[in-house]
């Protein structure tokens, strides 16, 4: 063992979920900026951007599977459990450490352990994102990979127009939690501690 | 009575003229009526009296003349499959099957743009009898130009320059003058959709059933090509998604030279010079914009800006229908997390 201690944070299958997740994301980030910027691309053509969507699109949906088989199986479900106590109070505690405590001394409220993975912010945006924006994202993909399945107007405007703003508004909601997370992730011992931790699964603590 | 495109006293004298022919008609078959019915002599007076009644139930009638088709003269033939006659020469009563190419879809031709005008306005009168004379069925019938042409009340319509963008169609070079207006438009049960509808959808299934009548039938497009047609889905398969862009943008979009004056661009290019590639209409500067949502009706909602402009459109295309507003906010968002990064990260650096 090394002096500094050590967790095995990130199992195998989490750690691959990951990747395929981020891989795919980001395909379908620029993809997708590209095909809705309405600006001809002469080097990837627009069909071929399409193409890259669509599959990019059904690999992370089949792995969104993975992660939820995962976390169905394992223990990694605890990560994801909100307690009431301090619903609002925890989270604040972290922002306020983010903002202002982080430069001025203070400890982590709530340093990372076997039995916290997550802090309380990251929690709550984890649970948004992954339970929230990517189901979204993932069910209005497919409408529009299958127009047909849509409802032709509600009320008096498309089905498929509804649809479209629902998946760009998700997906650019979570091109911002990509953001922030990779800057975030590199608040760490040292900006790329967390990046090495993701990657082979120990962090240290 | 609807007359779309006349001015007001255009209207009033395209009645007038009809009613005048309507009672010349009408007057005419009371002379025949008498000659049948041995009536040899009418007083004058009474005559006028008949006159009279005829002029009144003319106006009444005015120029509705597919209101029952089923009593039409023409129509209680030509809307329906069969048709029943007395056959003089065996004085026996007939009933036979119509051809399939002379039977009219009445309520299209009630709709249409010239429904105020009756039959025989156009055909000759001599149809009015049964069986039809052969030699009328080979008079020259009117072409659009002959009325549209040169006439000032169509001006907007610019059917001269119409014809002059067709003459460059692949159409008219392969077919000649044999290729008429008609081919795509009839006559008989043309709407002016583009200009009056506001959805999307329904113009785009009223032009693409004016290619499909021909291009999706074996013996109609023979007539032209003198050959059978190819597999519409077949030739197309290339194209993603081929059943929605059917239903949402129209034929014209990709095999025509959209000239960006006219309303729909006549000149329908060689299938090599269609149009190939996603970019000229999935793209800021769409093809689109100068074609199938360039009517005002529509156009108006598209380029208004505000969300309920947009959100009332009918169609939705990548890359050329985008909200502003969530657009700039959606940049706003963008930039309001780079700079709270940006910041942060220069705390990071500097309290190190």
């Amino acid at each position: 063992m090394e002096s500094d201690k050590k967790i095995y944070f990130y199992p195998k299958w989490l750690r691959i979920w990951h990747g395929i997740n981020a891989i795919g994301i980001i395909l379908l980030i620029f993809s997708g900026i590209s095909m809705n910027s309405g600006v001809e691309n002469n080097f990837i053509g627009f069909n071929a951007i399409v193409n890259i969507h669509n599959y990019a699109g059904v690999i992370v949906s089949i792995n969104y599977l993975l992660f939820l088989l995962g976390n169905l199986f394992t223990n990694n479900k605890k990560s994801y459990i909100v307690k009431p106590k301090g619903f609002l109070k925890r989270p604040m505690k972290q922002a306020y450490y983010y903002a202002w405590g982080m430069f001025h001394g203070m400890k982590a409220p709530y340093p990372l352990s076997e039995k916290r993975k997550f802090n309380p912010l990251q929690k709550y945006s984890y649970i948004i994102v992954m339970y929230m924006a990517v189901p979204l994202v993932i069910v209005s993909g497919f409408a529009l990979l299958y127009p047909e399945t849509i409802i032709d107007r509600v009320y008096n405007i498309s089905g498929v127009f509804l649809t479209a703003i629902l998946h760009s508004a998700m997906g650019f909601f979570i091109s911002i939690f990509l953001i922030i997370h990779l800057y975030v992730a590199s608040i760490g011992k040292n900006p790329i501690e967390n990046f090495k931790s993701i990657v082979s699964g120990w962090h240290h603590v | 009575m609807i007359l779309p495109f006349f001015k007001k006293h255009e209207k009033e004298i395209f009645i007038k003229s009809n009613e005048i022919r309507h009672i010349e008609r009408l007057h005419k078959t009371v002379i025949k009526n008498e000659k049948n019915n041995q009536f040899k002599y009418i007083p004058m007076n009474n005559r006028l009296f008949l006159f009279i009644i005829l002029y009144c139930a003319s106006l009444s009638l005015k120029a509705q003349y597919y209101d029952d088709p089923e009593n039409h003269q023409c129509l209680k033939c030509h809307s329906n499959q069969t048709y029943s006659f007395h056959n003089d020469l065996m004085d026996t009563e007939e009933k036979r099957l119509m051809n399939p190419y002379y039977i009219l879809d009445t309520i299209a031709l009630k709709n249409g743009v010239h429904s105020v005008f009756d039959c025989t306005d156009c055909h000759s009168y001599e149809y009015t009898s049964y069986p039809h004379p052969a030699n009328v069925k080979l008079e020259p019938l009117a072409t659009c130009l002959d009325c549209h042409g040169g006439d000032e009340s169509f001006a907007t319509y610019q059917f001269e320059r119409i014809q002059e963008e067709f003459q460059k169609s692949v159409h008219y070079q392969v077919y000649g003058d044999n290729f008429t207006c008609s081919k795509c438009h009839s006559q008989h049960t043309y709407a002016t959709t583009a200009r009056t509808s506001s959805s999307v959808l329904e113009i785009v299934e009223y032009s693409n059933n004016m290619c499909l009548s021909c291009h999706n039938d074996m013996k109609k497009y023979s007539l032209v090509a003198g050959h059978e047609n190819p597999e519409i889905v077949d030739i197309h398969n290339w194209l993603p998604n081929q059943e929605l862009h059917f239903q949402h943008v129209r034929c014209i979009e990709c095999h025509t030279q959209v000239a960006d004056s006219l309303m729909v661009s006549h000149n329908i290019l060689e299938k090599e010079l269609a149009v190939r590639k996603c970019a000229e209409c999935h793209s800021a500067n769409s093809k689109l914009k100068a074609s199938l949502y360039k009517y005002q009706n529509l156009q108006q909602r598209a380029e208004d800006g505000g969300v309920l402009g947009v959100l009332s459109n009918d169609s939705y295309v990548i890359g050329t229908h985008q909200l502003p507003l969530l657009k700039v906010l959606s940049i706003i968002i963008f930039l309001a997390a780079m700079a709270g990064i940006i910041t942060h990260l220069i705390f990071r650096i500097l309290k190190k």
